[in-house]
């Protein structure tokens, strides 16, 4: 593809830099934090799913030898009702601190309550055990649909139902936090002009991001009332600014210190521990140290939504679709704030369609309180359109290909939500996709002695734009200092540094970036989105497009010349001027002595992204007597706009993809029905090993963004988003079964497959 | 609280004595004691591989371990892999294959991998997959897991022949 040759240091693979860090066990990630004099601490989190919080009593813990502090949320500002502006938008403080730590109620199984800090953490788990508390339990709602129900008991008696669109707000409590409705066309009409409509129903379970890295927060509060916190999260400026809300400590007196980051995938934006380890830390006088263990993770961070959906659509005799609708309702867990306004328009978003209605409900249940996970919502909703669309294929006798070449959202096509798309490259993911050695091969014999299947599915995902800044300094060797203030949670310092490089006409060596704290760099949204590789990378560019302005400003006074004179010539990364030229490193020697040192600085604001998207297809073996499906094969076709490091594209490609094969076909939570995760362990939540999968072979299609100098474009997230239903029609092709259930494990397909016979 | 033992090591080459409580992981002592955060914890209940390290030449995860059970064994972490001398073959195909994201597990990955290459220098796919099936890793797919382990198995055969021995693998 194209890339490799337009550019110097775009497309090639350098070793990342701060990969010796980690290979030989030196980076410092969120737990590894020792601060001088440090405590330990642990949490009491509830055993019930919902219940009314009677009394709560922390004395005895207190009174334990080496018991430093203890807190619960007396030690939290009461926030009251207000809404606060939290970057990604707005959140409502009083669920905020509340899922932090419970007040008048607990709403899920692990949800926290006290935390107690010790000299060392046997200590703290002890003293937790001495906490007295009575508990009065309350009816456990499980399920969206019941949720939903007006006889249902109502877990937050400050929630109102929120009409997106409308602009209306209901009068009464309620657990449906938000209805959201996107229409386009007529859809009656759309219907009546199909050959076929498919309407079918489906039902995902609760799935969690799953990183290897537990959430982990180390706090100091100092006598003056300034806070630094330590933390592996995906938004240190998030963090500053929630702990600020939640502590009432002026954004100002806060420092957050990113550490590096085991993994994130959605789920380490949202504060768990952070304000209380300061408060802690307040109270004991001492830095504290705060680390989940893995139950703690699964049971009370945020995974994302179980959820029901129903999708119609409507393909006329030439194979295009004339109408779809689709109806889907998301668990929040505890709180409202699912990813459904998302899941909603991304639904119909791979395809053109004329005429289309989607209706999307937030749902509050005891479960802990959803977040996003890679391509949030998106997931949900491709696995039943997808699977629709599957069976309308089979239907028609269509090529699924053929058919997704046909309807492909172009530049120009109207989402049912309204936008409507820049340039873009679903169509190509598709072609592609139809040209690969893979589709083209007939499917393999089963290895087994089960029955093999083919599918394929496409997703879409936004990608985001948001705010982020980057400082850079040139250093008298020639090399380049950037500070970041955007988390690096797969390889991002390395492709950010490159189109650094490539500005200056640098190699990637002489770039030496470091992901700074709050107090070193200017704002910067979260890393999520697949928006830093854009954003950071737009702010990396000006700031090398600063430094340019700079330098030929110091050669122009070394030559005693007029600025105009001199250009910058990103091919030989020098200076020319009236007949001289001197190369960057040369003139980086001397900057200090003709007119002082250079400091680039850039930002992205504006920028925002047109869109990703992927095309997949993928080889099972089902075995029919006991419903285990083997992934043969896999291939996944996706616009990356331009690939920055091809090796950590390809990484994302491949990354997503397993996921998606870990929803389609193990993971989910198992709550019993009085809400308890039973599966609350890696051995029992099982996420796919390297055993369980084969190697993910890629194709990157390069549709340039044209919002990005070099045409790049987030690829973190869609991956994950056509996997399920890839599967799942796969599943349908071997074995005859739709599956309209996730996951599509040994138990719940065989049930189908028996059902079937 | 039960007395604090003295245990006695050899760790990543060099004799070790630690103070530490019977309750105590020999992952707690590495981390918290011994200030070698290299090692990861990622369950603490042994089933995620990112605390492996090689006791008495066979790789454990030391979630599983109580530190005073390491008394006068030998012990190697991440922090004894790379040398003065630089990184270790299966180190640097894991930067050069870009067989790690995040980094969280690639410790664990790495002890395991160097271990099981000791024990098999010409490994198939297969083999490669069946034996670190008990790390996980949420962030790779394990693609470019299993293509770095074949890699430093085909330049490295020699490496790992001769000088896992001397290393203390076995
Ligand atoms: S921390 Fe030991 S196996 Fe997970
Ligand atoms: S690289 Fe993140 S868990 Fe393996």
């Amino acid at each position: 593809m194209a890339t490799a040759n337009k550019y110097k240091v775009i497309g090639t693979r350098p070793v990342r830099h701060d990969g010796v860090d980690k290979v030989t066990g030196r980076a410092r990630y969120g737990a590894d934090t020792k601060i001088q004099g440090m405590l330990y601490s642990a949490m009491l989190r509830s055993p019930h799913a919902h219940a009314k919080i009677k009394r709560l009593d922390t004395s005895k813990a207190e009174k334990l030898p080496g018991v430093r502090a203890v807190v619960t949320a007396k030690d939290l500002p009461d926030p009251g009702t207000r809404i606060a502006q939290l970057g990604e938008g707005a959140v409502c403080m009083a669920h905020l601190t509340r899922n932090v730590l419970a007040r008048e109620k607990v709403l899920y199984k692990g949800h926290a309550i006290a935390a107690v800090a010790a000299d060392n953490i046997h200590i703290a788990e002890e003293a937790v055990k001495l906490i007295e508390i009575e508990y009065e339990p309350l009816p456990v709602l499980l399920d969206v649909r019941e949720a939903m129900k007006p006889s249902a008991i109502v877990l937050n008696d400050d929630v109102r139902c929120e009409e997106v669109g409308a602009g209306t707000t209901g009068s009464t409590p309620t657990n449906v936090a938000k209805h959201f409705h996107f229409e386009k066309g007529n859809v009656a009409d759309g219907f009546a002009k199909a050959k076929v409509v498919v309407e079918r129903e489906f039902v995902t379970g609760t799935v969690h991001q799953g990183y290897i890295e537990p959430h982990a927060a180390t706090a100091t509060w100092n006598p003056d009332g300034r806070v630094t916190i330590w933390c592996c999260t995906q938004g240190s400026f998030t963090v500053r600014q929630q702990c600020s809300e939640l502590l009432g400590v002026p954004l100002g007196h806060i420092k957050v210190v990113p550490t590096e980051i085991g993994g994130g995938f959605g789920g380490k934006i949202s504060v768990y521990l952070e304000p209380v380890a300061a408060a802690l830390s307040k109270k004991s006088g001492k830095p504290v140290k705060l680390v989940m263990d893995r139950a703690a993770v699964l049971e009370a961070t945020g995974p994302t939504p179980a959820s029901y959906m129903k999708v119609k659509i409507g393909v006329d005799g030439d194979g295009k679709i004339t109408a779809g609708t689709a109806y889907m309702a998301f668990d929040a867990g505890a709180f409202p704030g699912s990813p459904i306004g998302m899941a909603a328009m991304c639904a119909f978003a791979c395809y053109d369609v004329p005429n289309g209605s989607v209706d999307g409900y937030d749902v509050c249940v005891n479960k802990p309180r959803t977040n996003a996970y890679r391509a949030p919502g998106a997931t949900n909703g491709a696995f039943a359109v997808e699977s629709v669309i599957d069976e309308i294929c089979e239907k028609l006798k269509l090529d699924p290909l053929e058919f997704r070449a046909k309807n492909a959202a172009k530049e120009g096509t109207r989402r049912v939500d309204g936008p409507v798309f820049p340039r873009i490259g679903m169509w190509e993911t598709v072609d592609y996709l139809k040209k690969s050695e893979h589709y083209s091969t007939p499917l393999p014999k089963p290895k087994f002695g089960g029955k093999v299947g083919r599918g394929v599915a496409s997703g879409f995902w936004f990608n985001c734009g948001l705010k982020s800044a980057a400082f850079a300094t040139v250093n008298t060797d020639g090399s380049v200092s950037l500070s970041l203030g955007t988390t690096d949670i797969g390889g991002s310092r390395a492709s950010i540094a490159m189109q650094l490089a490539e500005t200056l006409g640098l190699t990637a060596t002489d770039i030496n970036p470091n992901v700074v704290d709050t107090d070193a760099v200017g704002y910067n949204d979260v890393t999520g989105g697949s928006r830093v590789t854009f954003a950071t990378g737009i702010a990396a560019y000006e700031a090398g497009e600063d430094i340019k302005r700079q330098m030929v400003q110091r050669a122009a006074v070394l030559w005693d010349v007029d600025p105009s004179q001199v250009s910058y010539d990103v091919a030989t990364a020098s200076l020319i001027g009236p007949g001289k030229n001197i190369t960057f490193k040369a003139l980086a020697e001397q900057v200090n002595h003709c007119g002082g040192p250079v400091i680039g600085r850039g930002f992205s604001s504006e920028a925002n992204q047109g869109g990703s998207f992927g095309t997949h297809c993928v080889d099972v073996e089902v075995d029919p007597d006991t419903g285990k499906t083997q992934i043969l094969r896999y291939t996944i076709s996706q616009d990356v706009g331009t690939a920055v490091h091809p090796s950590y594209v390809e990484g994302q490609l491949q990354g997503g993809v397993v996921q998606g094969i870990g929803w389609a076909l193990n993971e989910e939570y198992w709550y019993d029905d009085k809400g308890v995760m039973r599966n609350a362990s890696y051995l029992d939540y099982r996420i796919p090993t390297i055993y369980d999968v084969p190697m993910i072979d890629t194709i990157l299609v390069e549709v340039p963004d044209p919002e990005h100098p070099f045409g790049v474009r987030g690829v973190g997230e869609v991956p994950i988003v056509p996997p399920p239903a890839a599967v799942a029609n796969a599943i349908a092709n071997a074995v005859g079964v739709r599956m309209e259930k996730l996951p599509m494990s040994p138990p719940n397909l065989l049930k189908e497959i028996l059902a079937g016979k | 609280m039960a007395k604090k033992r003295v245990v006695t090591t050899t760790l990543n080459g060099n004799q070790t004595e630690f103070l530490c409580e019977p309750r105590q992981t020999l992952l707690e002592v590495l981390r918290d004691n011994l200030d070698l955060t290299g090692t990861k914890e990622g369950c603490s209940n042994g089933n995620c591989g990112a605390c492996t390290v090689i006791l008495n030449g066979r790789p454990v995860d030391s979630c599983l371990v109580l530190a005073v059970e390491a008394e006068g064994a030998t012990l190697r972490t991440i922090e004894g892999v790379a040398t003065a001398a630089g990184l270790d073959p299966i180190q640097k195909a894991f930067l050069e294959g870009a067989a790690l994201q995040c980094g969280i597990c690639t410790p664990g990955f790495i002890m395991q991998s160097e271990w099981f290459l000791s024990q098999n220098p010409k490994p198939t796919e297969d083999e490669i997959r069946f034996n670190l099936a008990g790390n996980l890793c949420r962030c790779t797919g394990y693609d470019k897991i299993v293509r770095s382990v074949q890699d430093a198995a085909t330049t490295w055969q020699d490496h790992y022949m001769k000088n896992c021995h001397e290393k203390g693998c076995h």
